[in-house]
């Protein structure tokens, strides 16, 4: 059980890592509030096909660990994440068996929903953010799903294929 | 698609899901209120972004080696250009240094005479940007380096032309500082030419800094050169701020509209300077020079 879950793991950590490394890559300034939350649609397809080994508690990690990066507020994107993880993972059969365009717009609406817990945290807690700019990651981040998401099945298919 | 077939058995038996986001939640929202009200979770964060560090290490290398390149495969010819020129300006730095340490000793001794608190030298450290970018909806950097190096919490950053904006978060390692362009962010500034005293406000645009409580009447024109007045307390005093642009006065407005554009190009700089400044002396009768004078 224990080598099953390494070789399950071990995709999803440096998946992690890399999606870390593109959220705090420096991009040109008019390009920087299109990048889209890529921590957040990887958790939403690890969620989707391993709700077992990869679910709310890991990504509240992932979340936390954002946080620190980001400099925000420890726990804000830890909860957003985590409630996205969440209805992904409740919903994981049903998303599975969506087709690709349908799946996009399920990813859209969680995307949205992510936004807007970070939003509206950011709101409570009385941190200033621009309105119109804060929505752009998620077209960006739903542009990209479809292509993320073949990437990444091919990379579980290699990954399950090598065990 | 490649569902795992084990795991498609059956969702319900997913142990406890809904109270395990339950507790998760309710522990980010107390975690989120420990970091807003107090700052009790510096240690926390602290831990956390030594694990980041290898992180932003990686993202920084390309950059990094990229500069190393462009410098180790320079030219003799380029590099001798470059020598002829530093040598000139040095020059005439160093003679500019000559008055003013003439006009320093000039300074100490009219401040003897007024009975004012001499101005301290400030102590000064290089510190490199890191090519990571922090929260894109705030104007946030990160540099390299931490507590470790004796960086604290609202320390001042400069650049050759102008200040930059001060430390909110130390790491170990590495630090998190704001812009003084960040819409959070506001500076006291006073006004070169005649001592005006006020405050500079950020706008969350890169080249643009607003004075908002400047009255209609105040004696401030296009080209003035703002510098920090030392009030905050986070400044030092009389590093150049911004240069004002426009200045409009609207008569039934209490207040004029005033922009300056930040004397240091903050999106392009890459090596700042940190200042230690001397705390101020508690329990002196005179806590901030009379500016006015």
């Amino acid at each position: 059980m224990s080598r099953e879950h390494a070789s399950r793991r071990l995709p999803v950590i440096v998946t992690f890592v890399v999606g870390l490394m593109l959220s705090i890559m420096p991009l040109p300034e008019a390009l920087a509030p299109l990048r889209p939350d890529w921590l957040a649609l990887l958790a939403i397809f690890w969620a989707m096909q391993l709700p077992r080994t990869w679910s709310v508690g890991s990504a509240w990690i992932v979340g936390i660990i954002l946080d620190v990066s980001y400099g925000t507020l420890l726990g804000q994107h830890a909860l957003a994440l985590c409630v996205i993880v969440f209805i992904t993972v409740r919903f994981h059969l049903l998303m599975r068996v969506f087709p690709l365009s349908q799946l996009t717009a399920t990813v859209f609406a969680l995307l949205a929903l992510y936004q807007f817990l970070l939003f509206w945290i950011s709101g409570v807690a009385s941190v200033s953010a621009p309105a119109i700019a804060y929505w752009a990651p998620v077209i960006t981040g739903t542009v990209i799903w479809p292509f993320l998401y073949m990437f990444l099945s091919g990379v579980r298919y290699r990954a399950r294929a090598g065990r | 698609m490649v569902a795992s077939r084990e795991n498609s058995s059956n969702p319900a038996r997913i142990p406890a899901l809904g109270l395990r986001v339950l507790v998760l939640i309710i522990v980010s929202i107390a975690l989120m209120y420990l970091d807003h009200r107090e700052n009790h979770l510096d240690a926390v964060r602290k831990g956390i972004d030594v694990a980041v560090y290898p992180v932003r290490l990686a993202v920084d290398a390309p950059l990094r080696f990229w500069s190393w390149l462009g410098e180790s495969t320079t030219s003799r010819a380029n590099l001798e250009l470059e020598n002829s020129r530093l040598k000139s300006e040095r020059l005439l730095t160093n003679a500019r240094l000559q008055r003013l340490t003439a006009l320093e000793a000039e300074n100490a001794r009219l401040r003897a005479l007024l009975d004012a608190r001499a101005r301290v030298r400030d102590e000064v450290r290089v510190a490199e940007i890191m090519a990571v970018d922090a929260n894109p909806y705030e104007h946030n950097l990160i540099i390299d380096i931490g507590s470790r190096d004796g960086v604290y919490d609202g320390q001042a950053i400069v650049s050759a032309d102008g200040v930059v904006g001060q430390v909110i978060r130390t790491g170990l390692m590495t630090s998190q500082a704001v812009l003084i362009s960040d819409t959070d962010h506001a500076l006291p500034v006073e006004v070169n030419r005649n001592g005006l005293r006020t405050i500079a406000v950020g706008t969350g645009e890169i080249d643009r800094l607003d004075l908002p409580f400047l009255p209609n009447n105040a004696d401030i024109r296009a080209g003035d050169l703002l510098v920090t007045s030392g009030l905050g307390g986070a400044f030092p005093a009389g590093y150049p701020v911004a240069v004002v642009d426009s200045v409009t006065r609207i008569p039934q407005e209490s207040f004029a509209d005033v922009t300056a554009k930040p004397a240091a190009a903050l999106d392009q700089v890459r090596e700042i300077m940190l200042i230690w400044s001397a705390a101020p002396t508690a329990g002196e009768g005179v806590a901030e020079e009379p500016s006015d004078e």
